[in-house]
């Protein structure tokens, strides 16, 4: 299958991710799944007079479109123009490119959150009036309709994520050419449920400081960082503590905050990102699926609880106290 | 005379389109525009001066640390807070890291490839130059990107992912290498020595750093280096593409034992920097207001998009002068014997080789920033108070060159935000006097062969900046 690959309104932070694809590396995998690039701006060495032709080959039929993947959001500004991104030496508006192009394309993917919903493109005032493809923010209709469904009747595929983890593009891209991506492997807000059906707090180093809510106060220490340091990873998908980050890596693990990246509006929590907002000493996002009652009787208990090791290692940076040795029993 | 524009220009960052004139089977007059607004100073208006490290670093996906580590500084000059020496030695290494990823990133994937089009073939270098570095297939290519990607496994244990971590901090990094991290970090490291002498140098690195003249750099055998020295010589890289000689630097990976590289400016010798002494030029951007320093700057895009104007990106000037920034730039003003030989030219061949002259020190500068880690230090400073006003600047170097924030706070949030990527200097637009930004002023003379639409040379002189059009225009 061949993918014609555009960077719209974005930071190319997501093909640079991409490149951190291992075992194999990216283009081995792409591959040895059948998967080649018709054109990517940052890899492909045809520039200028070439790509006018490898487009006006797609738009002509000559050359059948199999996937189209859009990083970045799509600027509509100013005034529904969309000349704060125009195709260089096209005189075409990015707008207009994605609205020509993806009617053409067997998949139209969404290569992370701000080509998905808008994403960081689209924070503030939104000056440019970034939208994502099928989504603006957690609104259905984008750039293309809410009814929009490609070839094979799949919706815009969401592979949300600031920036991507490089197996989600991957495996997506090998889905898809497997023919095994169907409707029913995509969440509410189309992202592929392979990694979007796990929350990002499953497999955090921090489980632990999670359960006697033994919490970090300031940047640096270990504890979890749900109560005061903004983390929303219980309520975030992602399989970013599962599957580790450029060998080995997340960001609680790294020490600061899930801020749901994958989430459509993580660009405006409405309260600073590395502060957990409250109302009466409360958190006022609580875990998925967690009656508040529940979640604040289960909090005092365990605060009750917390042994000494957890607590005083919360606020340190670094484990002060190993946990406890016994002597096994003869 | 002939009009060309020659877009979409890829293997860079971002979006760009320039506009030729030629003249002879030359290049007589340059534009280069920007043609992406995003918007990302007004974004951060109002809001809480910490979330400008989880917004700035999206603003490029390929620099995303420099610009945490700006956004970092300023915050911390505005609010009174430093890194621990040990906080700002670690952050130095994500730094460093990223940047010479970013160079190995270029060296491979956006400048080589050219030179594997047919339009060389008959070259003695070519079949080599189709075998090693043939778009996405080349076996220079795979070896690069499987070194990048392992290298990059320093920064999943520092910072947790890249791009766009939240670990740099005002106060240092958010987590505490351990003893075991500290010798995994350096298996990291001699793994990515391995490649770089066994690929790139084919030798020691340490004899690449050394080499202080053009003409013992010229004389340089083994690795991809002695490939492209070898078309560098056979197309004269070195005089195309040249510079106007002003080179500016920040002064890159500051410690308590100062900066590894020097800040400066270099114009026939060295000279201390001044920062006060930046403008922005709106003349010919699709900005409106007047000429400021960028503590008293605005972005305020032009929606009519005047006819007079053609980018997005402002033209900022050092002394009313443009300035060229970057690896080479970075060189030279450290005083490097091989960098301010290459500077008397400052052409194509000045600059790529200035970047593998950087990839050389950086890894020594890596090795031994990870060698000085302490896993007993303090890597954070406790947290200043939250400011209700406050002026700070961060000043740094991104691989492509001098990175700037300037933050206002007041009433507890922010007031103002502007920022000066090195792109912005490198391919500035004309400013109000008519003078052509770096880039612009480069391209005059690039040869264009009968019949070439987007003219190889060009791309050649432009890719030997590296430009980042996404940080450009923000
Ligand atoms: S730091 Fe976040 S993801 Fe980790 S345990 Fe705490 S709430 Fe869960
Ligand atoms: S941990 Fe949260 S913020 Fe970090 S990459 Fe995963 S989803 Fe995004």
């Amino acid at each position: 299958m061949n993918i014609l690959w555009l960077q719209a309104s974005g930071c190319g932070g997501c093909t640079m991710s991409l490149l951190c694809a291992e075992a194999p590396g990216l283009f081995d995998t792409l591959d040895g799944a059948g998967l080649r690039f018709l054109w990517h701006p940052a890899l492909s060495v045809e520039t200028g007079e070439e790509v006018r032709e490898i487009l006006r080959r797609i738009e002509g039929g000559d050359v059948p479109l199999d996937i189209l993947c859009v990083e970045g959001a799509i600027a509509r500004g100013p005034r529904g123009t969309g000349r704060y991104q125009m195709l260089a030496g096209l005189g075409l508006s990015m707008l207009e490119a994605v609205r020509r192009l993806a009617p053409l394309a067997g998949h139209v993917v969404a290569v992370g959150t701000c080509a998905a919903y808008g994403g960081m493109t689209s924070a503030g005032g939104n000056p440019s009036d970034a939208v994502g493809l099928q989504y603006e923010g957690a609104h259905p209709g984008g750039v293309l309709p809410p009814e929009f469904r490609d070839r094979t009747g799949l919706p815009v595929i969401n592979v949300a994520g600031c920036p991507t983890h490089p197996g989600w593009v991957t495996e997506t891209l090998m889905l898809l050419a497997a023919g095994a991506l169907g409707a029913a492997d995509l969440d509410r807000f189309g992202r592929p449920r392979f990694y979007a059906d796990h929350l990002v707090h499953h497999g955090c180093p921090k489980n632990e400081y999670y359960e006697y809510k033994a919490s970090a106060r300031v940047p640096g220490e270990i504890g979890c960082m749900m109560e005061h340091m903004g983390c929303i990873g219980t309520q975030a998908v992602g399989d970013c503590n599962i599957r580790p980050w450029n060998g080995g890596g997340s960001c609680t693990a790294g020490g600061y905050a899930c801020i749901a990246c994958t989430a459509p509006e993580f660009e405006e929590p409405r309260h600073p990102y590395a502060e957990t907002p409250k109302i009466g000493g409360i958190p006022v996002g609580l875990p998925a699926d967690m009656p508040k009652a529940w979640f604040m009787a289960l909090a005092s208990l365990s605060k009750a609880a917390t042994p000494e090791r957890i607590r005083t290692n919360a606020t340190a940076d670094r484990i002060a106290v190993p946990p406890t040795l016994r002597a096994p029993k003869r | 005379m002939t009009k060309l524009v020659v877009g979409p220009f890829n293997r860079v960052e971002g979006d760009l389109e320039v506009h030729l004139e030629i003249s002879e089977g030359r290049v007589s007059l340059a534009r280069v525009n920007a043609p992406l607004y995003r918007g990302f100073e007004r974004m951060l208006e109002g809001r809480d001066p910490r979330d400008a490290l989880t917004i700035t670093p999206r603003i490029c996906g390929i620099c995303s640390i420099s610009q945490s580590m700006a956004a970092a500084r300023a915050l911390g000059a505005a609010t009174g807070v430093e890194p621990t020496p040990d906080g700002a030695r670690v952050a130095a290494l994500i730094h460093a890291v990223e940047n010479a990823a970013d160079h190995l990133t270029h060296f491979n994937l956006f400048f080589m490839p050219d030179f594997a089009r047919p339009a060389y073939a008959g070259r003695t270098w070519h079949a080599r130059a189709v075998e090693r570095f043939t778009a996405m297939e080349g076996s220079a290519q795979r070896e690069a990107v499987a070194a990048r990607a392992e290298l990059m496994h320093i920064l999943g244990l520092l910072a947790g992912k890249w791009p766009h971590t939240l670990a740099v901090q005002p106060g240092g990094v958010t987590r505490a290498p351990g003893a075991n991290d500290k010798v995994r970090i350096l298996a990291s490291l001699r793994g990515f020595r391995r490649y770089l002498e066994r690929v790139l140098f084919g030798a020691p690195v340490e004899a690449f750093a050394e080499l202080a003249s053009e003409v013992a750099l010229m004389r340089w055998t083994g690795g991809d280096a002695e490939v492209f020295l070898g078309i560098a010589a056979d197309l004269d890289l070195a005089s195309l593409g040249r510079g106007e000689g002003r080179y500016l630097s920040f002064g890159a990976y500051p410690t308590d034992a100062g900066p590894a590289f020097a800040a400066g400016v270099w114009e026939d010798g060295l000279r201390p920097l001044d920062a006060s002494l930046i403008r922005e030029d709106l003349s010919h951007s699709w900005m409106l207001g007047p000429t400021a320093h960028p503590e008293e700057g605005q972005t305020v895009p032009d929606e009519e998009m005047r006819e007079a104007a053609y980018s997005w990106c402002k033209a900022p000037r050092l002394g009313g002068l443009p300035m060229e920034t970057g690896a080479l730039a970075r060189q030279v003003v450290d005083g490097h014997p091989l960098a301010q030989d290459l500077a008397r030219q400052g052409g194509v061949l000045a600059r790529v080789a200035g970047r593998l002259l950087e990839l050389a020190r950086t890894q020594i500068l890596m090795e031994r920033l990870a060698q000085g880690i302490d896993p007993a230090a303090r890597f954070m400073a406790a947290p200043g108070a939250t400011a209700e006003s406050g002026v700070g600047a961060g000043l740094v170097e991104a691989a492509r060159g001098a990175l700037g924030h300037w933050l206002r706070i007041r009433r507890g949030v922010i007031a103002s935000y502007q920022i000066v990527a090195p792109t912005t200097w490198n391919f500035s637009p004309r400013d109000a006097e008519g003078v052509p930004g770096p880039l612009e002023a480069a391209l005059v003379g690039a040869p264009v062969r009968p019949g070439e639409t987007t003219p190889v040379a060009v791309q050649h002189v432009v890719r030997s900046f590296d430009p980042c059009m996404v940080c450009t225009v923000h």
